[in-house]
């Protein structure tokens, strides 16, 4: 009762701090529409598609993973930002739960993630894209947790290095594989057997696997149910490791 | 209020290849009695930060114990954030929020409903006379400003004790002696100050208590008064001209009131006394009675950093 108390609080004010900044949303949805706009029409004749719309069945689900891994990477550099200012350390001598302080703020990541995700999906759907909106909302569902565990992985992170200087090579280190080895812009099926041996250990393949699934009206196929379970557990570990960042209080 | 004993904590930092470990607190006993402002006074690198902040839970002391507002430092941490206020040394507000919304979350992170939260807010407002900006962005505040917006944060829940940490580094003249009223009021109202400075004029008009620290350790410990008197009394500055000083100071050697003489190279002499305002009517009294013609006179109170060279061995402007 009070962990979800505390949360929410958290939230709240991080969210208000979001409102009142909207240009994140222009910053977050111009990237990913480029993408749409000036990648996208190369797949069709590449991906040897029938049709533009089956293209962007395949793409647009990648594309709303990456956004969904890097949108959550980099949410460290905001921590960065209130650990200078001492607003995190005058949280913590407050008796506010440690997690609450954690997930208050990667809930706010996966919420501006979703709002992104709508966005761009509305938009792909003057390209014809169509999808049920079951799988629709699982695919959702998969790309919150996504967020969730990558950003509170980032938030454990900063709390650890501390600075800009160091997380942004970090991040961009662990963040460069993990996207190629995912098969996010073109399938892994073009992959040679060796590649395709390495993307099977990335657990972000196994996400952008089980979203295509989705979009594709495939709800039987055992790729989602395999994404979403590898996805679930991931964020678990992840917000549990960062959780025990924030409650160590060493200096 | 708060009683510690044998508080300790070492850092380990690399360097290059070795690691070296830093004793940077290394086995602090305070005492610290309700309603009194208690001075914690050291030179930068001392350790009144690394305690500070083992009191205010934000650090694990290695060893020793510490009890504050009757809750056990090192058992039940939960206990003493509920009783403690601490303001950090390099802010703790947030440019985008007002300072009533720091306010009112602040409270509320304390567990208090949002309405009394709203209530609070709006009363700590009144008292740090920030109603007038209680609504716009904390960028836009002055130091002064900014700075009351975070002892009102550190106070919101009431708390017994107030931990603040340099409250007046960086203020201007003005804003430092707001800010000394302000901790002043915090007293009135019942609640335990600890502040830690490395102003001495500070610790001497607003402490009722200090401790001085350095390398680590708490190297005394008294009111203002009782540690200046304790180190050397007060010293008589008297000016003379070169050809009379010799005979001045064998004119004054081996009076009763004088504990120590020396003669200044320039012409003159320096007296150490017990008492200044006694001393020196029986000094010119013995001069006019010899003949000798002074040119000044001038009593030197011990300062803290008279106190802190004793006890340290170095003046604390040096360091």
């Amino acid at each position: 009762m009070k962990f979800a108390r505390d949360t929410w609080l958290i939230f709240q004010r991080q969210i208000q701090l979001l409102l009142r900044n909207p240009v994140w949303v222009f910053v977050g949805v111009f990237q990913p529409v480029m993408y749409l706009l000036l990648f996208a029409p190369l797949l069709k004749p590449a991906l040897n598609a029938p049709t533009q719309a089956a293209a962007y069945k395949i793409f647009v689900p990648g594309l709303l993973v990456l956004l969904a891994i890097f949108g959550g990477l980099f949410q460290g550099f905001g921590l960065i930002a209130e650990l200078r200012a001492g607003v995190i350390e005058r949280s913590r001598v407050t008796p506010i739960s440690r997690l609450a302080l954690l997930l208050g703020r990667s809930l706010r990541d996966v919420v501006s993630l979703l709002v992104q995700a709508v966005i761009i999906t509305l938009l792909a759907l003057i390209f014809d894209l169509r999808v049920f909106i079951g799988d629709l909302l699982l695919a959702y569902l998969m790309l919150a947790l996504i967020a969730l565990m990558t950003s509170a992985v980032s938030y454990g992170v900063a709390l650890k290095v501390k600075s800009e200087d160091a997380l942004a090579p970090l991040m961009n280190t662990v963040a460069q594989p993990v996207l190629l080895l995912s098969g996010i812009l073109l399938p892994l099926t073009f992959a040679p057997g060796w590649l395709q041996g390495i993307a099977n250990w990335n657990p972000f393949s196994w996400a952008v696997d089980g979203t295509r699934a989705l979009f594709a009206g495939d709800l039987g196929s055992d790729k989602v149910w395999q994404g979403l379970s590898i996805t679930a557990v991931l964020a678990a570990l992840g917000v549990y490791w960062a959780a025990r960042q924030f409650a160590r209080s060493v200096r | 209020m708060i009683e510690t004993r044998g508080l300790r904590k070492s850092f380990r930092s690399r360097a290059g290849r070795e690691t070296k470990t830093v004793d940077a607190v290394r086995g602090v006993d305070l005492d610290v009695a309700k309603g009194e402002i208690f001075g914690f006074l050291g030179p930068n690198g001392a350790g009144k930060t690394t305690t500070l902040r083992m009191l205010a839970t934000l650090i694990e002391p290695d060893g020793g114990e510490a009890t504050i507002a009757g809750a056990d430092l090192r058992k039940d941490p939960a206990e003493v954030r509920r009783r403690i206020g601490y303001v950090p040394q390099g802010g703790s507000t947030w440019d985008e929020s007002t300072a009533r919304e720091e306010l009112v979350l602040h409270a509320r992170m304390y567990g208090i409903s949002k309405a009394d939260a709203q209530r609070r807010a709006a009363r700590a407002l009144d008292a740090f006379q920030l109603t007038e900006y209680a609504d716009r962005k904390c960028k836009t505040y002055s130091g002064g400003q900014r700075r009351r917006v975070e002892i009102a944060l550190g106070i919101i829940h009431e708390p017994k004790i107030v931990f603040l940490d340099e409250p007046t580094t960086g203020l201007d003249p003005q804003s430092r002696a707001h800010m000394w009223d302000e901790i002043r009021r915090l007293r009135a109202d019942g609640m335990t100050v600890f502040i830690t400075t490395h102003y001495l004029d500070e610790a001497d008009a607003l402490c009722d208590r200090i401790a001085i620290m350095d390398n680590g350790e708490v190297v005394a410990e008294g009111t203002p008064t009782e540690l200046k008197r304790e180190i050397s009394g007060d010293v008589v500055l008297v000016g003379l001209d070169l050809a009379a000083t010799p005979q001045a100071a064998q004119t004054l050697d081996g009076e009763p009131y004088v504990n120590k003489l020396e003669t200044v190279d320039e012409g003159g002499l320096r007296l150490y006394v017990d008492e200044g305002a006694t001393a020196i009517p029986q000094v010119l009294r013995r001069l006019d009675h010899a003949g000798l013609e002074l040119r000044s006179i001038e009593l030197h109170r011990p300062s803290l950093d008279d106190v802190f060279l004793t006890k340290t061995g170095r003046s604390l402007r040096e360091s």
